[in-house]
């Protein structure tokens, strides 16, 4: 490792001047800025206290239902992605075939699809569910969204952990080994803490995405927080309407992306020289 | 040679959109929904068809301009309108107070009622606010319908869904004890195979005019006071000369116009 450190080249020196490079970054730049400040500003102008009065407890709302679809499924996924990580990593071929498509499924199909395939596909077939007993579960539109967001994003949580897991490298596996450790034991306190550290990035991805596709949920009747900005635009039609939840899905981006550097920071305290 | 090259191609642009900008003025550009048979519908291979299409086509050939079709979902139809996607919109647009602040209306082109829609095997009597406390009533958001139930209906449980063809699927896999829509619209779905589950309850009463309008008109942006005036004068024309009721008794058998303005 610190071999390979003291080989790392400098970087090329700053170019002097204004190369027209650094001429068009600025401009991008400018314009971004200028666009920010618009819509700062637009905010400003448009401040309605009685927006505000009116639909603000809408919006509280919202954030809840959008807060526990998302954590419910991320738990859920998780949780279903372990077997689906194993399958994928057998070597029965049966198994990692079933894993292999599982996965080439859900990764490969818009969520927007699955949801509502669950939510009126299976409506469809009630008087079956009814005789199995399955229908009290989906008749409710929020199970409908958390069952398909949480087998999709375990489709996803699979592949990270799999990339993960695979990311150690066999030596590991083989120290362990000669050490007497059997699989189980080599897994869990030789295996995982290394491949965490990998995986905790693309969770905090997958997260991240799942909390802005929850969006998509209203068009099954879940009132989230998209669903709330929505209906506060088809009474009002102020635009504000989705300035503000799109600040709103900003913010908890940031606080989630700070979350993770934070306990990356952590976690990886040992790595750093 | 490169910066005469570039000249030329700027010109070439610019004579480009002078030549689609002045193709616009000419064609009228009509933003309709595509999901609210037998009003407005796509068809399998992406025609659009119905009541709200043909009484548009029958305008334009009575203004004597050309017209092309944009389908739009509802939700953004207002948005779309007012980003000059399209410069009407023949919607079954019911003109509410809310609406006409945002977008110009022309008169009333026809005047349906509100009703619910229940399963056949439901125990419900009436469509009162007692009537339907503690069930769930399925109305397409973004509607008169949906403003009518939640403000009245405020014992049960009043569910939005993006459009029709979605709260009629719930009502018939029995998610839904209701569904409030134009009567029009129910009783197309009624009598579908899909519609054979369910038959409709009532029409609510009184139909309050400051919630529904005064029946479905064409929206235009703000201001295009010329539109409106022409559009209102093409009603009345295709009234009087017999096209209007020629396209309604093809979709209805009653006349949808309501009581005359």
């Amino acid at each position: 490792m610190s071999a390979a450190a003291t080989m790392v080249e400098r970087p090329p020196p700053r170019a002097r001047g204004w190369p027209r490079r650094r001429i068009a970054g600025y401009a991008l730049v400018c314009l971004w800025i200028l666009f920010g400040i618009g819509i700062v500003s637009y905010l400003f102008l448009a401040w309605n206290p009685d927006f505000f009065a009116k639909y603000a407890p809408a919006y509280l709302r919202g954030l809840g239902v959008t807060l526990a679809l998302v954590s419910i499924s991320m738990v859920l996924g998780a949780i279903l992605s372990v077997p689906v990580a194993y399958g994928r990593m057998s070597k029965n071929r049966i198994l990692s075939g079933l894993a292999y498509c599982y996965v080439y499924f859900f990764r490969g199909t818009p969520l927007l699809v699955q949801t509502y395939l669950v939510y009126y596909g299976l409506g469809s077939f009630r008087v079956e569910l009814q005789s199995v007993g399955l229908w009290d579960f989906f008749k409710d539109a929020f199970n409908c969204g958390v069952f398909a967001f949480a087998l999709n994003t375990a489709a996803y949580q699979a592949e990270i952990l799999r990339g993960a897991i695979e990311s150690v490298p066999r030596g590991q596996w083989e120290g362990a080994a000669s050490l007497g450790l059997h699989k189980l034991q080599t897994l869990r306190k030789v295996i995982l803490p290394q491949a965490l550290i990998v995986a905790l990035r693309p969770y905090g991805n997958e997260l991240i995405l799942m909390v802005k596709a929850s969006a998509i949920v209203a068009i099954i009747t879940v009132y989230d927080l998209m669903g709330n900005a929505k209906l506060a635009f088809a009474n009002s039609f102020d635009i504000q309407a989705y300035i503000w939840v799109a600040l709103v899905y900003l913010v908890m981006v940031e606080i989630l992306r700070h979350g993770v550097e934070w306990i990356e920071r952590r976690i990886t305290v040992h790595l750093k020289r | 040679m490169r910066i005469s090259l570039r000249i030329a191609l700027a010109a070439s642009a610019a004579l480009l959109t002078l030549g689609v900008a002045q193709a616009q003025e000419k064609t009228l550009r009509i933003g309709t929904e595509g999901a609210y048979p037998p009003f407005n519908n796509l068809t399998a291979d992406g025609q659009l068809v119905g009541f709200d299409i043909d009484i548009a086509k029958a305008l334009c050939d009575e203004m004597k301009v050309k017209c092309t079709f944009v389908a739009q979902d509802w939700d953004g139809i207002i948005p779309a309108l007012q980003a000059g996607k399209f410069d009407a919109i023949v919607a079954s647009m019911s003109i509410t107070p809310e609406r006409k602040e945002k977008v110009d209306f022309s008169n009333k082109y026809y005047n349906t009622p509100s009703a619910l829609a229940v399963p056949k095997d439901s125990t419900l009597k009436g469509v009162t606010k007692e009537d339907l406390a503690g069930k769930t009533i399925g109305v397409a958001t973004t509607t008169t319908h949906f403003n009518y139930a939640s403000k009245t209906y405020t014992d049960s449980t009043v569910k939005g869904y993006p459009s029709s063809p979605e709260e009629q699927a719930d009502l018939a896999n029995g998610r839904l004890d209701a569904i409030e829509d134009d009567i029009v619209v129910l009783q197309q779905f009624l009598d579908s195979p899909d519609g054979a589950c369910c038959k409709i309850l009532g029409q609510p009463s009184p139909q309050p005019v400051e919630i529904f309008g005064p029946g479905a008109g064409i929206a235009v942006r703000k201001g295009e006071t010329d539109l409106v005036n022409k559009l209102n004068s093409a009603i009345d024309a295709i009234r009087a000369n017999g096209k209007y009721k020629e396209i309604n008794d093809k979709y209805f058998k009653f006349d949808v116009y309501g009581a005359e303005s």
